[in-house]
């Protein structure tokens, strides 16, 4: 190997990020391709085996083999529902197929990118990629302050060579491909009768600054994802959410997360409204936009502010994102003697594209009985043939809501947690609504006097909610930085071809010549035209200097 | 007017298709006529005409995309129908350009098919009228997003065809593939050049997927709250990215250089048409706004 000249890199060898096979820059630089002998087994002590297992780990075939594998192992993120990026998916998984769901849970699938598997394949990656970085980082330390290359022993094999005839002495000649090969960017060292000059070290600097950004983004993962968080909530117009844990509908905390990280702010829902048009192919009604005024008060200070999608509301150090919206009915239940025994907007959530929607009311206390209801909320009514009623505008011309009313016990007292989108049918008895011969269907101000003198409920009015979800992401400053090394690091290196460029005086002392010999390494189809350019250039001046 | 234009731009992506289909046979008597010539690689006189025939399907192609883009007051890129238009003219267009560089037309048969099928398939599998955008679509990240994956996808299929000539001039090299119905082959370049060139076009490709998946990301940012959440379109454009990365490497490195970088790019590509057809119909997630 140590024979090798480094002309032998002129025979084109293909180049690209992390090309280390060809011995450009010198037979001790670190190379990837150590492995190209058999691997032999490990016959010496432990010390030798962990060199081994060193030498394997950052050799490049283990880096191609893991960065295939860490593509093939990510497949059954996308078939599999995960967690992360579908709760529900896997709730239904599991109710579907069960045994399956075992087996699968059993090998982590429905985690896959936080699994063992997953985790080990990308870790050994991020070993290897370190193991090659930090070698390779230290040599091209070492030849950004070297002096350009000694010129070849042998001249013959250099991919580029021209003569030129020095007319004004060879010093003076030297003396301006000096002055061209500077302005062109080479790194140039002189000397008497010769000229070595080398160009294109942001190759292996892009490179590099690419390679540890990636570890960057790793380590800012690593480093600050546990104290992210983020929750839902849905706010109906007119209520305020107030950013404290009690306040959040669902909540997901990082594993370093401490309640003191949220700061304390306020946003008022006043008003939300959506702006549908009908597609006139498909005859269905589409969002065309979504806005949703709310009042922020942070501190002493109030503004208001349009929350919309695409666009986050930023609030102490967390953002607020508009994910979802829907139809909150005011729901009144008044007992015998009229007295109010509940009266609150209750979210229901849409099911399609006109927001039929679903919600449940639950009325523990107040009436002789516990109350449930379950109702259906269409904001355009239509009655079907069936008789069924249905939806067919987005926008409440005729907003309606029906229950099926049930008495019994709702659950609530039993000390586990209740969802609130769903009744206990199976354990209440049904007193009015579908198949009771007692249909309850209400308009705004309608009131249903519940059957046995139970009490009434009436349709107070209508507003609107949102569904937002509110994150603290601590990751994304570092993650955006890494990125942008990544892009400039990645441009840089694709941009850049490493050159390399000798000029010598020859011919005799009547007619002196300049000759010039340039390669590059690996392939580079413009190398000849890039160095004619410069060797133009050079004459060039000299004529300039000539006739002027 | 609107729904003229419309009309228009579809007749103009069947004239298209049509002029495409000339364009391909002339381009596959020009490599018949270099067979017969018993391994002369010069050019027959049909290849200038197969050229000029793909450039009046190219204009006629840009001329369906941007009526398109007209009708709809909107970049020509929001679903599944018009990705596909957009991406075949990518295609052609990157093809045609690399031309002027270098002569690659040996490849015309292949891009002249590969587009006919493309706009064949999208054309009557996914095609939809034009219809209002969802608010999540209505943003500047749309042009970017989808603008930068449309011009990787058609870097990545002309490197694909590089690749794949690549991997039958190989055998050829090899002895194998001897046979008269192979000779066109000897109208390749080496198997080396093509494999070089290939690479080339292929960074770029990469370069355009690093800008898909991070414009990808900060619109994800703004959209769900979240710049990166696994969802199944990310997973494979991951799965893609890592690929080319695994690709790229393998072309520096002896041993898997040659053959095996060639089938790891062919598995990229898989993976960009999985992504793009298979994806997009039958796995649910984010991105379901295909139109279907």
């Amino acid at each position: 190997m140590a024979s090798r000249r480094p002309s032998d890199s002129s025979s084109l060898q293909p180049v690209d990020l992390a090309d280390v096979t060809s011995d450009f820059d010198s037979p001790d630089a670190p190379r990837k391709n150590r492995l190209d002998a058999p691997i032999r087994g490990p016959k010496l002590g432990p010390l030798e085996f962990l060199r081994w297992v060193w030498r394997v780990l950052t050799s490049m075939r283990t880096a191609i083999i893991l960065l295939v594998l860490v593509a093939f192992a990510s497949i059954p993120g996308s078939l599999v529902p995960q967690r992360s990026s579908d709760p529900n998916g896997v709730s239904i998984f599991r109710d579907t197929n069960p045994e399956l769901f075992k087996f699968y849970e059993s090998i982590q699938l429905f985690d896959t990118f936080t699994s063992v598997w997953f985790s080990s394949i990308y870790l050994l990656l991020f070993i290897s990629l370190i193991g090659c970085i930090v070698p390779r980082t230290l040599y091209h330390w070492r030849i950004l302050r070297a002096e350009p290359a000694a010129e070849p022993a042998s001249w013959v094999r250099l991919p580029y060579r021209r003569r030129e005839r020095a007319t004004d002495g060879t010093v003076a000649s030297l003396d301006r491909a000096e002055t061209v090969l500077r302005k062109a960017h080479y790194r140039v060292v002189r000397d008497d009768t010769s000229i070595r000059a080398e160009f294109g070290y942001l190759r292996e600097s892009g490179n590099l600054v690419f390679h540890i950004a990636l570890v960057g983004i790793l380590t800012t993962l690593a480093a600050t994802g546990g104290y992210g968080w983020s929750g839902q909530r849905v706010i109906i117009e007119g209520q305020t959410f107030t950013n404290q844990l009690a306040s959040y509908d669902s909540f997901h905390p990082g594993s370093w997360f401490a309640e003191q990280q949220l700061d304390p702010y306020g946003v008022k829902l006043e008003s939300f409204t959506p702006e549908y048009t009908k597609d006139p192919v498909k005859d269905v009604w589409m969002p065309i936009d979504f806005t949703a005024k709310v009042m922020v008060t942070e501190g002493d200070a109030t503004r208001e502010v349009m929350l919309k999608v695409n666009e986050p509301l930023v609030a102490g150090n967390s953002q607020m994102y508009l994910l979802g919206n829907g139809f909150a009915p005011v729901i009144t239940v008044r007992d015998p003697q009229g007295t109010v025994v509940f009266d609150q907007p209750v979210a229901f959530l849409s099911q399609d594209s006109n927001l039929t929607s679903v919600g449940v009311v639950k009325v523990p206390d107040g009436l002789s009985e516990q109350l449930g209801l379950q109702g259906f909320f269409y904001p355009s009514a239509v009655n079907l043939d069936s008789g069924a009623l249905a939806s067919n505008n987005p926008e409440p011309t005729k907003p309606t809501v029906t229950f099926n009313v049930y008495t019994g016990d709702l659950g609530l007292d039993s000390g586990v947690a209740a969802n609130v989108f769903q009744l206990p049918v199976a354990s209440l008895t049904q007193i009015a609504g579908r198949h009771t011969g007692t249909d309850v269907v209400l308009t705004p101000g309608d009131v249903f006097d519940l059957p046995g003198g139970l009490g009434s409920i009436e349709f107070t009015s209508l507003r609107r909610f949102i569904g937002v979800e509110i994150r603290h992401d601590p990751t994304q400053m570092g993650v955006a930085v890494s990125t942008f090394f990544i892009v400039a690091g990645l441009l840089a290196s694709l941009g850049t071809r490493r050159r390399r460029v000798w000029v010598r005086v020859r011919g005799t002392a009547r007619t002196p010549e300049l000759e010039w010999g340039g390669m590059s390494r690996g392939d580079d189809p413009r190398l000849d035209a890039a160095l004619d350019r410069l060797v133009d250039k050079t004459r060039q001046t000299s004529t300039d200097k000539v006739t002027g | 007017m609107t729904n003229s234009l419309e009309s228009i731009s579809l007749i103009a992506t069947y004239s298209a298709m049509a002029v495409y289909t000339l364009a391909f046979i002339l381009f596959t008597v020009d490599l018949a006529g270099r067979a017969a010539t018993d391994g002369q690689s010069t050019p027959t006189r049909w290849l200038r005409s197969a050229m000029a025939v793909l450039v009046l399907g190219f204009v006629i192609h840009l001329g369906a995309d941007v009526t398109r883009a007209i009708s709809a007051h909107r970049v020509p890129w929001a679903n599944m129908y018009e990705f596909g238009l957009t991406a075949t003219l990518v295609l052609v267009g990157v093809f045609l350009g690399i031309n002027i560089w270098r002569d690659v037309r040996f490849v015309g048969a292949f891009v002249s098919g590969f587009a006919i099928l493309a706009l064949g398939i999208v054309t009557v599998n996914f095609y939809v009228a034009v219809s209002p955008l969802p608010p999540a679509l209505q943003n500047y990240w749309l042009v970017i997003h989808v603008c930068v994956a449309v011009l990787g996808t058609g870097f990545f299929a002309t490197g694909a065809a590089l690749s794949a000539s690549q991997l039958f001039q190989q055998s050829r090299e090899e002895g194998k593939l001897q046979t008269r119905s192979w000779r066109f082959l000897s109208a390749f370049p080496s198997s080396e050049s093509l494999e070089a060139l290939a690479y080339r076009i292929l960074v770029i490709g990469f370069v355009f997927w690093t800008f898909t998946v991070i414009a990808g990301a900060i619109w994800a940012e703004r959209a769900w709250g979240r710049y990166w959440g696994w969802d199944t379109k990310e997973v494979w454009s991951f799965i893609i990215w890592t690929l080319f990365a695994g690709y790229i490497h393998a072309r520096a490195t002896r041993g898997w250089r040659g053959r095996p970088a060639a089938i790891l790019s062919l598995i990229g590509f898989g993976a960009v048409l999985f992504n793009y057809g298979i994806v997009n119909i039958f796995f649910k997630g984010l991105h379901v706004y295909s139109g279907l």
